[in-house]
């Protein structure tokens, strides 16, 4: 490796295009992984189509010595398997690009500037593999083994991938293992390497966990206490509830004679999800549902019951990009504005906004606190970046707090208040939450009627005008109190900076190197990341401390900054809007450029 | 335009107080806001009687409905039970999660035809298909009321509304479809037959899954007029029973004193019988095929077929289906929600 300029060792992207359903995922998951385990900060991020099998995917593995995990447009070494692309591929690339190719692909227009290391994939695959129906499956490990001789990848942590891959499997790890084999050895003795790129172990993933935002919010919900969950299957949102079920059945059985203590529900469709929640949520469970985009918006009606009947319910929404069926694999902050006010009439929901895997595990069962404590809905609002991909993190913290079950009257407190009872939807604290009692308390006070129609403070029917408006001004009061309680924003200042970055969600890891560009061009940035809706008062002090403020979203109108501006309309003069929104992750350069732009400076 | 029968006083001298020691005033509600003479009144007063008379306690029932004149009714019956008025077509999914949460609870949900066969098709099949432990009661006068009249997806073909315009669409026969999504309880009764309909009640408490009671529940303002097949008279006029209704309780002892040539008695899951005597016709509620065929031939005659008309004890219901523990789920304590710091550490071990 003499050869090799030192600034290319652990900092570049391997860009992976293969075909869809051809088992590519394996072997990216353990390349990524070999990488890990050398210490190496390393994220990976699956750009997919929709479709089962046959059409193209990119796998994208990102190597940062320096710990961005965020998502890199360009890539220095592409591997690349699908002839459908193969010349798209090519044609992208940057000058000097690394190019592991199958030999068997139509080779027409090859650019001269680009490192071509041709491989005899098909060949390969059939000395390394007997079983000539497995070979499909097992080709893509072929490249894990050459791309490792190639940049250095240490054999023994492909072997040990591999292992934590296929476990309980030992002919899928041998079968793969050869496969590694076949292709390491392939380019030892046939490949000139005439590159400078490369890995060397380093100890930043020590300790350091790998899990995709949807599991992590799975998790989330097994220790928060989730006992009814209803969902209906929605990419990108399956893999938070399929991951929950997992973890339900494993850690959530009676002891003796392993019945549930959970209720999974897949159900007919996101209407009826919502409403078994609510349903579960009103007789006294944890209760949630998971979906994306097109469920929020056919749950609209029943988000505006349990917000006007007060009833605990938590709605993860892992966006996608919409309108419309939109691009259903590709991810999108587009549900800001719709979530928050979701339902006919003056509704106005708390949502929570993880930017990172353990956020969405620390959030999440956070959400469920707050639903119950403020008798309503709580929107987690995931992404498809955030929710599906592998993302490194430190492991999660064991919840200190103790469940907040809020305010339910028991039998014994019923009693205490005598004949007079209770009023279900009245305010005797002052701030707006009332008194709850759930069915089959047994006491001959606990029972009220629920509806969504007019009522009064003791819920009965009413369509008396200052009725109504007490109500829906008691729970205007409650969401506001509930401001204060919601996760707070994190606010890190930077000595000498008048420019103020505002984000949210996933945008968060290509802000951070965003940060450090705009640093190294001369510009220094405070930060604020928005973590609870509604917005509250720390956002405005925020604001008011910066000359301006760019909010960087990945929406095409700007939601939170509309949010921003309904909120401190005397600021709105300070805001500007980074918007990203083609369905990619937000990488750094989306952030960074415009704002050198506004800046007067160029990259 | 003929008026409702009023209901005949109840047989016997009834006991002032039931088994949990209640009296009828104790399964009351607020008083009725519907029209006077609506049918959805008489099917309540039949709840409360059956609830009263089977004892059944009124802090353990969940009154679950959707949005229509029918979904009104919970307020009118038993205020001591927790109620849920949810939204239209929408009731079985918010009973299906309130079942889940809590396995100690009994359960009345109250529809009517649009609510069940128009806007909620859907959630009502599926509700079926889980076999969600309740009793879905539908208050069907093929008429949207609240709205002022138009048809629902029960009304008749050529049946008309009060303009004069005929439905020119099939109805949708919720028993049929029930007995057809392997409903294990399927009955249909007539709201001004209290005799049948109570006894239909009480056994359908005693159903272990979901029992659906369709009620045709005539609409005194919208649908009782010359032309309109689900009118009072033109209800009473076809209305056929299968057979007489009977309901033994499990605290009494079985006369063995019927003729098993004419009468029928089914045990229920709790140990009650229902006991069914012979019109005219031989009829067996057990056979799925039987019943679906009688109801398709009787509907064809314009004929309203009463009673039982399919039962099938002993499927699982959906919290069987589903092993819930034997503690409601909105009892669980932290403690046993939350899984030890020790099971974190061992995933995120997994995941390293």
């Amino acid at each position: 490796m003499s050869t090799q300029n030192t600034n290319k060792i652990n900092d570049f992207t391997i860009r992976v295009a293969t075909v869809n359903g051809s088992g590519s995922q394996s072997a990216n998951s353990v390349l990524i992984k070999s990488i890990f385990y050398m210490g190496i900060p390393v994220a990976g991020k699956n750009i997919f189509p929709s479709n089962i099998a046959g059409l193209p995917t990119w796998y994208n593995i990102r190597v940062s010595r320096e710990g961005y995990v965020g998502m890199r447009r360009d890539a220095e070494i592409l591997i690349l398997m699908n002839a459908d692309t193969f010349q798209e591929d090519l044609a992208q690339a940057k000058p000097g690009t690394v190019v592991v190719f199958n030999d068997k692909l139509p080779q027409q227009n090859m650019r001269p500037d680009l490192v071509y290391y041709p491989m005899p994939f098909n060949k390969l695959v059939q000395e390394c593999c007997e079983v000539s129906t497995l070979r499909k499956l097992v080709i893509n490990m072929i490249y894990v083994g050459a791309v490792a001789q190639l940049l250095g990848i240490d054999m023994d942590k492909v072997r040990h991938a591999l292992e934590r891959q296929f476990h309980n499997k030992p002919k899928a790890v041998e079968l793969n293992w050869k496969a590694a084999l076949c292709g390491f050895e392939y380019a030892k003795n046939n490949v000139k390497k005439n590159d400078p790129y490369g890995v060397l172990a380093m100890d930043k993933t020590t300790g350091k966990i790998v899990i995709t935002g949807n599991e992590s919010a799975a998790l989330g919900a097994l220790f928060g206490g989730c006992t009814v969950f209803a969902w209906y299957p929605i990419t990108p949102a399956s893999s938070l509830g399929e991951s929950l079920i997992d973890y339900l059945a494993q850690h959530r059985r009676e002891a003796e004679d392993h019945q549930a203590r959970f209720a999974v529900v897949q159900a007919e469709d996101e209407l009826a999800a919502l409403g078994m929640a609510i349903g579960a949520g009103w007789a006294g469970a944890r209760a949630a549902t998971s979906t994306s985009g097109p469920g929020i918006s056919l749950m609209a009606e029943f988000a505006g019951l349990a917000y006007f009947t007060e009833i605990p319910v938590v709605i993860f929404d892992v966006q996608r990009l919409g309108p419309s069926t939109g691009l259903p694999t590709r991810t999108s902050q587009g549900d800001i504005l719709f979530t928050q006010f979701l339902s006919h009439g003056d509704t106005h929901h708390l949502a929570v906004i993880p930017a990172t895997p353990e956020e969405c595990f620390s959030l999440s069962y956070e959400a469920f606190n707050l639903a119950e404590e403020f008798q309503t809905p709580v929107f987690v609002m995931s992404d498809l970046d955030l929710g599906m991909n592998n993302w490194m993190s430190d492991p999660f913290t064991y919840p200190k707090e103790p469940f907040r079950r809020g305010k339910v009257l028991t039998a014994e407190q019923l009693e205490k208040l005598g004949a007079a009872g209770f009023e279900r939807y009245g305010d005797p604290d002052g701030d707006g939450i009332p008194y709850r009692t759930l069915p089959g308390t047994k006491h001959p006070k606990a029972a009220y009627f629920t509806r969504g129609s007019g009522h009064t403070a003791r819920a009965t029917y009413s369509e008396k005008p200052e009725d109504w408006k007490w109500v829906l001004d008691r729970i205007a009061k409650k969401i506001e109190t509930a401001k204060e309680r919601l996760p707070q924003p994190v606010i890190e200042k930077t000595s000498g900076a008048k420019v103020g970055l505002i984000a949210y969600g996933s945008t968060h890891f290509a802000l951070i190197e965003a940060r450090d560009q705009l640093a190294a061009q001369g510009i220094k940035t405070h930060y604020l990341r928005i973590r609870g809706l509604p917005l509250n008062g720390a956002v405005g002090k925020f604001i008011e401390e910066c000359e301006y403020v760019y909010v960087v979203e990945q929406n095409q109108q700007g939601q939170m900054m509309n949010l921003m501006k309904m909120n401190y309309p005397a600021l709105a003069g300070r805001m500007r809007s980074v918007l990203h929104y083609d369905g990619m992750p937000i990488d750094a350069s989306n952030i960074a450029q415009p704002i050198l732009k506004w800046e007067g400076k160029n990259l | 335009m003929t008026q409702p029968a009023t209901t005949p006083p109840a047989t016997p001298v009834q006991p002032k107080t039931n088994r949990l020691g209640l009296t009828r005033q104790n399964y009351t509600g607020s008083p009725s806001t519907l029209c006077p003479g609506c049918g959805h009144d008489s099917v309540t007063s039949s709840i409360i009687t059956a609830c009263f008379e089977v004892g059944i306690d009124p802090q353990q029932l969940i009154k679950m409905s959707g949005i229509g004149c029918s979904s009104k009714t919970p307020a009118y019956f038993m205020s001591q039970s927790f109620a849920f008025n949810s939204v239209h077509g929408r009731m079985p999914s918010v009973a299906t999660g309130a079942m889940l949460a809590n396995t100690d609870l009994k359960c009345i949900g109250i529809s009517g035809d649009g609510d069940t066969a128009s806007i909620g098709l859907g959630q009502f099949m599926h509700l079926l298909r889980r076999n969600v432990p309740m009793v879905y009661i539908i208050d069907n006068n093929g008429v949207y009321g609240l709205t002022k009249g138009q048809f629902s997806a029960t009304a008749d073909k050529g049946s008309k509304l009060k303009s004069g315009l005929a439905n020119d669409f099939p109805p949708i026969d919720c028993c049929a479809m029930a007995i057809e999504l392997k409903c294990s309880f399927v009955a249909r009764s007539f709201s001004g037959d209290n005799k049948q309909l109570v006894p239909l009640i009480k056994a359908a408490l005693s159903h272990k899954g979901t029992a659906l009671l369709d009620v045709i529940s005539p609409c005194i303002t919208f649908n009782n007029h010359e032309g309109s097949t689900m009118s009072y008279d033109s209800v009473r006029a076809h209305d056929i029973p299968l057979h007489e209704i009977g309901f033994v309780p499990a605290v009494e002892p079985i006369k063995a004193e019927f003729d098993p040539g004419t009468t029928k008695d089914i045990e229920l899951p709790d140990g009650s019988h229902i006991r069914l005597k012979k019109i005219d016709r031989d009829y067996d509620p057990t056979n799925r095929i039987g019943a679906l065929d009688t109801i398709e031939k009787s509907r064809s005659k314009g004929e309203w077929l009463t009673g039982l008309l399919y039962i099938r004890e002993g499927e699982p219901d959906y919290n069987t289906l589903m092993h819930l523990s034997k503690t409601p789920l909105a009892h669980m304590s932290e403690k046993e929600l939350r899984p030890s710091e020790t099971v974190l550490k061992e995933i995120m071990g997994e995941l390293m």
